[in-house]
């Protein structure tokens, strides 16, 4: 009843070709951004920042960055965690040779040297496809832990092998390291992330992602058409990486603090961003967002619930906690193959109805 | 014979043993991608579930002796296993693949996944996640024989698994080529919808190809569980044997063979000879390595046909 | 339209072309030439080459033998982006669309080598980037317009039937503005209305947009209606060329077409 687009008429395309041409979904999200950047600051405290908030915001970017690649492009990679890696590496780098650069630079800059790390380990896609590249991305995956974790340089021949990030200060309040505020650190982490999305949008809605969504669905007419598949997969691989590089220098510094390559950039993590896009749905921004929620939320609610809930004992709770996990998974894959965002778009188609069923 | 060309044959010699084993987890992924289409990732975890079933039989303490206070033979505990394999399998296909039929590859992926971990839990809550050794009666030890007339130090157990690894690829492909179901096997890999048209039960066939490479999970099982004992990195073993996939192709199994082989030998020289100049443990990589740069010369793989695209 | 037209009226030309895959020889020693402006049918029975003959000229396949002289400029392979980008655009004889992307996409996609900003600005949409989109999302409408698909311009293309997919793949080839325009079957599969509403848009084409075109067809009633000269293929040679009336009453390809004994 109050969701309708009746009488919402667009007169040039600037307006036909907006992100939210519902006036209903622009009042929403501009409230909900109000909420997440003025609200939540107010409560935050550091358990929900440590435990949810601050991962989610870190992996949700990372989920965009795979998305472009895997769900915009279609070239499956599982190099993710050894991406992050890069990322993490890189602003340790950084951040320990040139104290003085400002931390949104360190961080930048660190997705940039990800992205040239990134297209290098894109080329065999040019000459490979579908399985045999995902496995090929493997390669990097365990090529790259293990280079951060022989070569001393990159840790600083710390005696650990571990890398500890110092504590930076942006406007004058203390973003990372120990003494960080919740508050500041999720707000860091919040606004790279919107501001990335809606970039990530902006891309994927213009002759880039085009040339990305061309090749993915038919590669042969893509290339027929004029789209030249090398420059738009290597270019594929490039800002997914930069993004996927970012989220590892948030993941590393905002979030962990300090981390051991093996321990953190596993290639657990790879599945692990692989199921967020999966499950938040192939091909979508919105939904790599709401995959990553999905996928930081429910352990801890499985956990909850099972520890503390029926006092399972936490040993037996973690081998249940993985079969569940397995069972949600397959359980999803069935019931909506295109994710949370589909749901998402089928709620909203209903809610347009709503209270008619037709 | 110089000492140093021995050493060179160990090394060799091992690095063709360890391809074998490789190339048997291999075998179970070929197996199943061949027949649907997907690249089961659950296969590793399918290895370790298939030896924990297969020592909880025979284990003194396991839910047999538990509840009916004995223990089976090791022949017993091997059928019995078996038939486990063959239920997991039916159960896959029922509660899982059959929901899936039309999906893209990635979401079927995905799904093997979401398997691996489910199986991997449930193992663990059934059978505990300690380390158990796994012994069959297989010989272990340095071979007699070899070490006597030749001097040259081979590990029994690895001579028979690449002997069992050897007669399994003969049955496999006896079945294949010289079967009915074989041949329908082939016929579903080529074109599901085609082989459906022609009255071919594309459930009867998902069924036996999961359960026949559950019971290849169960060979590969045994003999790595019988080298390093039962335990979760077992399921890793799906990790090595993937570069061997793409060297060898996921559809052939003289590919999965020969890939195992050539990435096994690779390694072991590569760690030896390679290892100490760069820090070693790069058999984590170097076989990923090994595998991508190959593919980037023959990127259909060793045995993979060439691909005439047209539109 | 284009300052590089040919002074003498020859837009392309295809010089004793031949393609073999391994042992088997799709096209033998094939020549023949499209004029400016003409509309050009390619025609012959099943596996007479028709097709590999369009891949060649679009630089998809390349043949072992022969050149190829295009706006005056010979060479005996080339790239298809390079031939893309040349003003050679095509449609396939299987569908071949972005399935997943909508149809106003699929069009904006043909455009793509028009289309410069790169991903940097496209990432920070305001400004350069979007007034470029403007500028060829006006172009994307007068073909949706043209081609009388307003109503299905946000619908994903793989939900639309048959004919209206052939009709957007037809438009994502004109959203290139091409010189040269190569269809595969463009009418195969449909009914009779479908097919006389794509006649229609194949004939306007080459009026509107003074588009030369090179079509492969079966149905012999609009080949011989809209062409001005005709090419006949069998088993990869070239056995007529001329006018509709002249091919009519070859001998060679009344054989061909009804079946004489290939000894």
């Amino acid at each position: 009843m109050f969701y309708r687009e009746a009488g919402q008429f667009k007169t040039s395309y600037i307006a036909d070709q907006s992100i939210l041409p519902i006036a209903q979904d622009r009042v929403f999200v501009f409230g909900f951004m109000a909420v997440a950047f003025l609200g939540v600051p107010w409560f935050i405290d550091s358990y929900w920042a440590n435990a949810i908030f601050v991962p989610f915001l870190a992996y949700a970017l990372a989920a965009i960055g795979l998305n472009l690649l895997t769900g915009y492009c279609g070239q499956v990679s599982l190099g993710t965690g050894g991406f992050m890696a890069v990322g993490a590496f890189a602003t340790f780098k950084l951040i320990t040779l040139f104290p003085d650069l400002n931390l949104i630079i360190v961080i930048l800059l660190s997705g940039a040297i990800t992205a040239a790390v990134g297209v290098l380990f894109g080329i065999p896609s040019l000459r490979i496809k579908g399985f045999y590249l995902a496995v090929a991305t493997l390669a990097a995956q365990f090529f790259l832990v293990w280079l951060f974790n022989k070569v001393g340089w990159f840790f600083n021949y710390s005696p650990t092998g571990q890398i500890t990030m110092p504590s930076v200060e942006m406007f004058g309040v203390l973003v990372t390291g120990p003494s960080a505020s919740p508050a500041a650190r999720y707000l860091f982490c919040l606004g790279f992330v919107v501001l990335f999305a809606l970039a990530a949008k902006n891309i994927v809605r213009g002759r880039v992602g085009r040339s990305w969504m061309a090749i993915r669905d038919m590669d042969i007419a893509a290339e027929l058409i004029g789209i030249r598949p090398l420059a738009a997969k290597l270019s594929a691989f490039a800002v997914s990486s930069f993004y996927i590089g970012m989220a590892g220098a948030l993941y590393f510094g905002v979030w962990l603090g300090s981390a051991e390559p093996i321990e953190a950039f596993g290639v657990e993590q790879s599945f692990l961003v692989l199921f967020m896009i999966i499950i938040g749905g192939l091909g979508s921004i919105l939904g790599s967002v709401l995959g990553a929620a999905f996928m930081t939320l429910m352990p801890i609610f499985l956990k909850n619930f099972m520890v503390d809930g029926l006092a399972v004992e936490v040993v037996t709770a973690k081998h249940v906690e993985i079969t569940l996990m397995g069972v949600l998974i397959v359980f999803f894959l069935i019931v909506e193959p295109h994710g949370l965002a589909r749901m998402w778009q089928i709620l909203k188609e209903k809610l347009r109805l709503w209270p008619f069923p037709y | 014979m110089g000492g140093e060309v021995i050493f060179f044959l160990e090394i060799v010699i091992s690095g063709v043993m360890a391809g074998v084993m490789y190339a048997l987890v291999a075998l179970g992924f070929v197996l199943i991608f061949k027949a649907s289409g997907i690249f089961n990732f659950a296969q590793g975890v399918m290895c370790l579930f298939a030896a924990l079933a297969l020592y909880d039989f025979m284990a003194p303490g396991g839910w047999v002796d538990r509840w009916f206070g004995f223990t089976f033979p090791v022949w017993m505990a091997i059928v019995l296993t078996i038939g486990v394999m063959v239920v997991v399998a039916w159960l896959i296909e029922r509660l899982v693949l059959q929901h899936l039929v039309k999906q893209e590859p990635i979401i079927l992926f995905m799904a093997t996944l979401g398997l691996a971990y489910v199986l991997e839990g449930v193992g663990d809550i059934l059978f505990g996640s300690d380390v158990k050794p796994l012994d069959i009666g297989i010989p272990q030890g340095a071979s007699d024989w070899a070490l006597d007339n030749y001097g040259i130090y081979v590990e029994k157990l690895e001579l028979v698994a690449a002997i069992t690894g050897a007669v399994l690829v003969t049955i496999l492909g006896i079945f294949f080529h010289r079967t009915r179901i074989g041949r329908a096997l082939r016929a579903v890999a080529d074109d599901h919808q085609a082989a459906l048209s022609v009255g071919i039960s594309l459930r009867t066939i998902w069924v036996i190809v999961w359960s026949v490479s559950g019971i290849v999970a169960l060979v590969a099982g045994i003999m790595w569980g019988s080298k390093s004992g039962v335990q979760f990195s077992l399921s890793l073993i799906a990790l090595k044997a993937l570069p061997v996939l793409i060297l060898g192709g996921f559809t052939s199994v003289p590919g999965a063979i020969v890939g195992g082989l050539i990435i096994g030998v690779g390694e072991k020289l590569a760690e030896v000879y390679l290892g100490p100049f760069v820090g070693g443990a790069i058999e984590n990589w170097f076989a990923y390595m090994l595998a991508l740069v190959f593919l980037l010369f023959r990127p259909q793989g060793l045995f993979g046909e060439r691909i005439i695209e047209r539109v | 339209m284009n300052p590089e037209r040919p002074p003498n009226g020859v837009l392309l030309e295809v010089h004793n072309i031949s393609l073999a895959f391994g042992g088997v020889k799709a096209i033998e020693d094939v020549s023949f030439d499209i004029r400016d402006g003409e509309i050009r049918a390619i025609i012959g029975p099943n596996g007479a080459g028709k097709s590999s003959m369009l891949n060649v000229i679009n630089g998809f396949y390349h043949p072992q033998q022969g050149s190829i002289t295009y706006k005056g400029e010979t060479r005996s392979q080339m790239k298809p982006h390079h031939a893309a980008s040349r003003g050679i655009a095509r449609t396939f004889q299987n569908i071949a669309l972005f399935k997943g992307m909508s149809t106003l996409d699929n069009i904006m996609t043909g455009r793509n080598t028009l289309m410069k900003k790169n991903v940097i600005w496209q990432a920070l949409y305001y400004g350069p980037a979007r007034n470029e989109e403007l500028k060829h999302r006006e172009f994307a409408e007068h073909i949706i317009d043209f081609l009388e698909i307003q109503a299905i311009r946000k619908t994903p293309v793989g939900r639309l039937p048959y004919g209206m997919q052939k009709r957007v793949e037809l438009g994502r080839a004109l959203a290139a503005e091409p010189d040269l325009l190569l269809l595969d079957e463009p009418m195969a599969g449909m009914n009779v209305e479908e097919k006389e509403d794509m006649c229609r848009f194949v004939l306007d084409v080459n009026e509107e947009f003074a588009t030369t075109i090179a079509l492969i067809e079966h149905d012999m009633g609009v080949v011989m209606d809209i062409s001005d000269r005709v090419v006949v293929l069998d088993y990869g040679k070239k056995i007529a060329d001329g006018t509709p009336d002249e091919v009519r009453g070859n001998q060679g390809v009344i054989d061909a077409y009804l079946g004489v004994s290939h000894e």
